[in-house]
């Protein structure tokens, strides 16, 4: 089951997206200007994938790239992960810079010997002489009721691997500048989307200077606790920390937006101003990037933390396919809020239910 | 038949049976870690195809692929020296036996993952054919690797986009050791070729002047257009699976009939028989072959090793990851 049929039914011959400035604009077409922009000015730019040419890609997201670049650059693949996965890794080997789409995650698995046995470690296992400039451009998440085999997060798996960059942009406008500095970066590069987040608008600006590709960002100043998430749970954090300042509590929120290299300086910068963190993560707790952030925060800043650092995560299931159960799987503002207030010691029992295992439950 | 071409011909053979030799006995030796996969049995596959192709040709091969690497023209000083995984290994030693790459000479690796050599190869072939560039792709893989879903993948995209890529089948008959019958319900490698369209011939993998003119037949199809061709070998290995493997899943009589069909001696047999070569010619081409082995374990031996652990993980790194770790608690 591919996830072509969730959005769209027909292809879509559509215009590429105009690169100009716009108080509000979607993810998927920010991703398609920065793919527009790439492919114009670097001909060894190339689209492989499902779908992502004469139907236009599932998310939209190469809508219109097929009719202005033709077959060879926008290339429709079989159902065949791994192999197309191999063959951005042999092209930019010998000079190419191939962007591969994953229709989703859960396919990636399937690729997983591409990126991990190959694109990691060839550079290194050549002493140098080869140089990997793949990006694979995947979404995850868990998105609306797609069920277990559709809704898996990918963090866990690929952290771990030296030799790979990871970034999770979380709005337009990084999606648009961390894609354009992942293709242009000569190291490999898997860009994990969001599937709920394509249809997300932000304000957009092509022309606006980028900060560093694994530069995590500030999206909300605080004083008592550090919220640090990427992808959707930035939007849970913020909503929770809306709530918690009705309360007097003045949450700091981090977009982390890159997961390796994770911008530690920028962490720990907060927590020793705030001396407390919570961790917000819709991968699973266990072994997830949360446990990282966590231990590396906890050796780095342990003297400086008045509270242990604290994981609101997804629990520890494969996704369900019930709405209410789905929902209950993954961290919503009232988790992030009754983790907050435990770790300020303002647990208010009789005014809010005790919190459902959220990230507390060990 | 040119002697120029046959005495090259000659020189690799006995310089790939000499090497491997030679590999095995520094193994032994312990100066040779980790797996080490050898070729004798099997020399005629990789001198005979690689000295068809031309020097603008890219090679994807396996793990068991030192020869591949000596016969494009690494010297073997550097084959030897990534084998003891030193610094001036074509590798720096930091890929060993099973991850030789030399990039200038555009032989890619050294694949250890069976069925790996299918998907970059086809990778290299679409930039080829992207950029209309004359050159192709050899890829190798052993009768092992055809159950991997990536070949079935593979040849179907090849197949599809007319990809200039030649699949060399080295089938020596064993999946470690696991005889082809017991591991293909279709045993001839060839026939499923027909599954994507493509073209392929078998070929005697034992007589290297075959493989030689199967491949420049082969070659000629892929460079004008026509699409991927898959050229099976039928080859044999005198040595087990790896230094690690006892060898006992076949009869000695198995052992002893390949073994009179031993592709270097009778390169050397026929060669004396057609009078393209003298016996003059052929202890010269053999004590060369000697010298040019026992150099390259010299240099190995006393090659630097490689010190810095954390280079080329990255080409542009960005260290974020080292902060200080407080010792004790600071006055706040």
């Amino acid at each position: 089951m591919t996830g072509s049929r969730r959005k769209r039914e027909g292809g879509n011959l559509g215009l590429v997206a105009p690169a100009e400035p716009r108080p509000e604009l979607m993810t998927w077409e920010a991703l398609n200007i920065a793919l527009d922009r790439a492919m114009a000015r670097d001909e060894s730019v190339f689209v492989i994938g499902e779908d992502v040419g004469l139907y236009g890609g599932s998310y939209r997201v190469t809508q219109g790239l097929y009719a202005k670049y033709g077959e060879w650059r926008v290339r429709d693949t079989p159902i065949s992960e791994n192999s197309f996965t191999g063959l951005g890794v042999g092209a930019a080997l010998v000079g190419g810079r191939p962007v591969v789409e994953i229709m989703t995650v859960n396919f990636a698995l399937l690729a997983l010997d591409a990126i991990i046995n190959m694109a990691a470690k060839l550079r290194y296992m050549s002493g140098g002489q080869l140089t990997v400039p793949l990006v694979v451009r995947t979404p995850g998440g868990v998105a609306r009721q797609l069920a277990a085999q559709h809704s898996q997060r990918l963090e866990h798996t690929l952290l771990n691997v030296p030799g790979l960059r990871i970034v999770a942009p979380g709005t337009p406008q990084d999606a648009y500048w961390q894609l354009l500095q992942a293709i242009e970066a000569d190291d490999p590069v898997v860009v994990l989307e969001h599937e709920l987040l394509y249809f997300e608008k932000g304000p957009f600006d092509p022309d606006a200077p980028p900060p560093p590709m694994h530069a995590a960002a500030v999206r909300r100043r605080g004083r008592d606790v550090t919220l640090v998430a990427w992808h959707r749970m930035v939007g849970v954090s913020l909503e929770a920390a809306e709530a918690l300042a009705r309360e007097g509590i003045e949450a700091e929120v981090i977009d982390l937006r890159s997961l390796r290299p994770i911008d530690l300086p920028l962490l720990l910068e907060s927590v020793r101003r705030t001396h407390r963190l919570v961790v917000v993560e819709e991968d699973c707790r266990f072994g997830g990037a949360g446990a990282e952030i966590a231990a590396a925060v906890g050796e780095a800043a342990f003297f400086d933390l008045d509270a242990p650092v604290l994981r609101v995560a997804g629990e520890d299931v494969p996704t369900p396919y019930n709405g209410k159960l789905e929902a209950a799987s993954i961290p919503d503002a009232g988790r992030v809020v009754a983790a907050v207030r435990r770790l300020l010691g303002r647990e208010r029992p009789a005014a809010a239910p005790a919190p459902r295992a959220g990230g507390e439950r060990t | 038949m040119r002697r120029d071409l046959i005495r090259q011909l000659l020189y690799d053979m006995v310089l790939a049976r000499l090497f491997e030799q030679a590999a095995a006995e520094q193994y032994a030796l312990g100066r040779i870690a980790g797996f080490l996969h050898l070729y004798p049995g099997e020399e005629a596959v990789a001198v005979g195809t690689l000295r068809a192709a031309d020097p603008g040709d890219y090679v994807v091969s396996t793990y068991r692929e030192h020869v591949h690497a000596l016969v494009r023209g690494t010297p073997p000083e550097a084959v030897m020296a990534e084998l003891f995984g030193k610094a001036t290994g074509c590798s720096r030693g930091y890929g060993g036996s099973m991850h030789l790459f030399d990039a200038e000479r555009r032989f890619l690796g050294g694949y250890a993952i069976v069925g790996e050599t299918f998907s970059v190869a086809i990778g290299v072939g679409y930039w080829l054919a992207m950029n209309g560039e004359p050159d192709a792709v050899l890829c190798y893989f052993g009768d092992g690797a055809v159950n991997q879903g990536t070949f079935h993948e593979s040849l179907n995209m090849a197949a599809l986009w007319k990809l200039p890529v030649l699949f060399v089948c080295e089938n020596n008959h064993y999946q470690i050791g696991t005889e082809i019958h017991r591991h293909s319900a279709v045993a001839e490698v060839w026939r499923r070729a027909c599954a994507y369209g493509m073209e392929a011939r078998r070929v005697d993998g034992m007589d290297v002047l075959a493989v030689h003119e199967a491949t420049r037949d082969a070659l000629r199809h892929v460079r004008a257009g026509n699409g991927p061709y898959l050229l099976e070998c039928e080859t044999y290995r005198f040595r087990g699976h790896s230094m690690a493997d006892a060898d006992a899943y076949r009869s000695a009589l198995e052992l002893a009939e390949l073994r009179a069909r031993d592709p270097v001696e009778g390169l050397r047999r026929r060669a004396l028989a057609e009078g393209w070569v003298s016996e003059e010619e052929v202890e010269a081409i053999e004590t060369r072959a000697r010298e040019a082995v026992e150099a390259a374990v010299r240099h190995a031996e006393q090659a630097p090793e490689p010190a810095e652990l954390h280079r080329d993980v990255y080409v542009q790194p960005v260290d974020l990851y080292s902060p200080e770790i407080p010792a004790r608690r600071a006055a706040r």
